[in-house]
């Protein structure tokens, strides 16, 4: 991407807790440096300032969950250059998709007396099932550091360098004795997707998994090393189920043991 | 006067998505409707089934703002339900870590969502072509709370570290040191904040609130105390539910609380100074002295000195903390789940967070209620903007719009977490 103007960005919200898009906040350091190579066109959490599209990079935040927002996100990928989607929400419909497990006329007739009066799709899904992303950033929340990489590789024109291997690599550089091995604590790092820097095992827990299934995982394996170490059907099909139950390697396995 | 219509599609420099309706007719104000239209996202629906570990976790995802302040009503809750309790510099640890939090958000708060109305800007980034050092001040300051965070949590947003009856893994003294020696950078900079905080321009404006926050017998609250109000409440956390009521209304994805028989009230910095300042730090004390605060202030355009003033406390509490530490033996304390109902109140940065969670004889959480700060203030913050907005009805629309703006950042709503709200009312009409 060669532009000579500053390059327009434009952060969207779907539903989603805020946490991804505060990343860039949290970029206290890097901020006021980011604004003098983009212009912030659209941020709302940031600023009342709104200036039209086209964007030339979009972040997007969050799943689809309303029909509104079905229309909204193809508004948003006319408008835009680059789509990036940020997030377990964006990028595999996020906590909310465990309605996406339940019957949802059941469901819903169970949590409204008026059901009329809400909005709400049967499924959350994915930013992907509804326009094409031309990147995926994963993590609940992602890490700052990826997402500088990414506004940088794209500025530059390059691609981003997000490794994606498992955590276990992460952990292995770490020099992280392995919790799994050494105190049998189940752990979804060996199927989850890098970034994070293996925070979990580094504070003596398991991975759960917020970055999502790696590259061909092998959730057949693990599963069946947990059963092992004693977790049983129900624990297996929550340990799946969590910030990226809908990605298709955590969705399959979690049904697979699912009575 | 004509009348006339102004609606404010999407919010800015809120936490989630709402909306503004302002109706004038024959130049008098007809309606006002706080919006939330954020998608309600089910979260007490689905943490039916859930093992009681999880819920920190879990109930952390409301709200990338203040995931502390979810993680440890939730810890509070289960460990109320298993007659767990958690002491010394373990309790100590769960404060700090909450200091963290408070300095962030209040610095975001602060820096880059309210000061920006003061000042006639839209943005921080614009404020700073103008005032580099104020927000390179509020950066620094909220780069610490996070680094305390990120330090004792593992990361700044969804930390990992919390759980039931403790943490995972504890810091050694060597790792909080560090810590310390920007906490006496932050003290500097936060009496700074309450210094200029309080030489903005407020617009005269005072309301008889009812003013709700949580006390403690010792300590500025964070975690734990009584409920109490400057109205007479004073209830235990586990009576709630006999006291507050939520009202369901058409036009918001979320309900607006109410005491009984009394109505709207008030809660976040504010109320927890005007019911507490007895207990902030003496340099606290002497900074909201000196900013020219009284010891209660009814005016909510002032928050913003308050939140200054906490920050301050914050500080000064998380030095004190780290002074004290000692590593404890064990990270954390066995829960040994029964059946049972378990209570949990805290002090989230806008105000105070209700979780009760009913867990079966295997750990398995079957019941569970959530009440954000948000929602409790909707209600107040609507009626604020009754009282407010007739002052101001000369005024041209787009001005009107950025006042009214302001008066709704008072409380630094957070739309993200009231809006998962809604559903757990109409769950419970259901039954």
């Amino acid at each position: 991407m060669t532009i000579k103007r500053k390059p327009k960005l434009a952060i969207w919200k779907f539903a989603s807790c805020d946490g991804c898009q505060l990343s860039l906040l949290d970029c206290e350091d890097e901020l006021l440096a980011i604004t003098n190579r983009v212009d912030i066109a659209y941020f709302l959490e940031a600023t009342s300032t709104v200036r039209k599209g086209p964007y030339d990079i979009s972040l997007v935040e969050g799943s689809i969950t309303t029909q509104h927002d079905v229309k909204r996100i193809q508004k948003i990928r006319q408008n835009s250059k680059l789509l990036v989607t940020i997030g377990a929400c964006a990028t595999a419909g996020g906590i909310q998709a465990l309605r996406n497990f339940k019957n949802v006329n059941d469901f819903i007739s169970l949590v409204y007396a008026k059901p009329q009066y809400i909005e709400t799709l049967d499924k959350s899904t994915p930013i992907a099932n509804h326009v094409p992303v031309d990147y995926e950033l994963r993590g609940c929340p992602i890490n700052k550091r990826q997402l500088l990489e990414v506004l940088s590789a794209f500025l530059h024109g390059r691609k981003p360098n997000t490794p994606s291997y498992s955590v276990c690599i992460e952990c292995k550089r770490r020099f992280n004795v392995c919790v799994m091995v050494s105190c049998g604590i189940p752990c979804l790092g060996p199927v989850t997707h890098a970034g994070c820097n293996a925070i979990c095992p580094s504070y003596h827990r398991g991975c759960y998994g917020c970055y999502g299934p790696m590259e061909t995982p092998n959730t057949t394996s693990l599963s069946s090393q947990f059963s092992q170490l004693g977790l049983d059907k129900d624990n297996i099909v929550r340990t799946f189920r969590t910030f990226n139950a809908y990605a298709e390697p955590f969705r399959k396995e979690s049904e697979a043991y699912e009575k | 006067m004509r009348s006339k219509t102004i609606k404010v599609d999407y919010l800015a420099r809120v936490e989630g998505e709402g909306a503004l309706y302002i109706k004038v007719k024959d130049g008098k104000l007809a309606d006002v409707k706080l919006k939330i239209f954020e998608p309600p996202r089910f979260f007490e629906a689905f943490l039916r089934e859930r093992n009681y570990t999880e819920a920190p976790d879990i109930t952390a995802r409301i709200c990338g703002i203040c995931p502390i302040a979810y993680q440890m009503s939730a810890v509070h809750a289960m460990e109320y339900a298993f007659c767990v309790k958690v002491e010394g510099q373990l309790r100590a640890l769960r404060r700090l870590i909450y200091c963290g939090e408070w300095i962030e958000s209040h610095a975001l708060h602060v820096y880059m969502l309210h000061a920006p109305d003061f000042l006639g800007y839209p943005d921080a980034i614009q404020m700073a072509k103008d005032h580099s050092d104020i927000v390179q001040r509020g950066l620094q300051l909220k780069k610490i709370g996070n680094e305390i965070v990120a330090l004792l949590g593992g990361r700044e947003i969804h930390p990992v570290n919390v759980r039931v009856g403790g943490f995972y893994k504890v810091p050694s003294m060597q790792e909080l040191a560090p810590i310390a020696e920007k906490l006496k950078w932050a003290r500097d900079a936060a009496l700074e904040t309450v210094r200029w905080t309080a030489t903005l321009n407020f617009p005269d404006f005072e309301q008889d609130y009812e003013f709700v926050a949580l006390r403690h017998i010792n300590e500025y609250p964070l975690n734990e105390g009584r409920l109490v109000s400057n109205k007479g409440l004073d209830i235990s956390i586990q009576e709630y539910e006999n006291y507050f009521i939520e009202e369901h209304v058409q036009h918001s994805n979320a309900l607006h609380s109410a005491i009984k028989e009394r109505g709207a009230y008030f809660v976040g910095p504010l109320a927890r100074y005007n019911l507490n300042f007895d207990l902030l730090s003496p340099s606290a004390q002497e900074a909201a002295r000196s900013a020219g605060l009284s010891p209660v202030c009814r005016n909510p355009f002032k928050s913003i000195i308050v939140r200054g003033v906490e920050i301050l406390y914050a500080c000064d509490e998380a030095l004190r903390i780290i002074d004290q530490y000692e590593k404890p033996e064990k990270p954390s304390i066995q829960a040994q789940p029964t059946v049972a109902t378990g209570f949990g109140c805290t002090e989230a940065p806008r105000g105070i967070l209700y979780h009760r969670y009913s867990i079966d004889g295997k750990g398995i959480i079957v019941d569970a209620r959530i009440v954000p700060p948000t929602s409790q203030n909707q209600k107040t913050i609507e009626n604020d903007l009754w009282q407010f907005i007739p002052k101001y009805l000369h005024l041209p629309d787009e001005r009107l719009t950025l006042q009214c703006e302001q008066a709704i950042r008072n409380y630094d709503p957070c739309i993200s977490c009231a809006t998962h709200f809604l559903k757990l009312h109409i769950d419970r009409e259901q039954k």
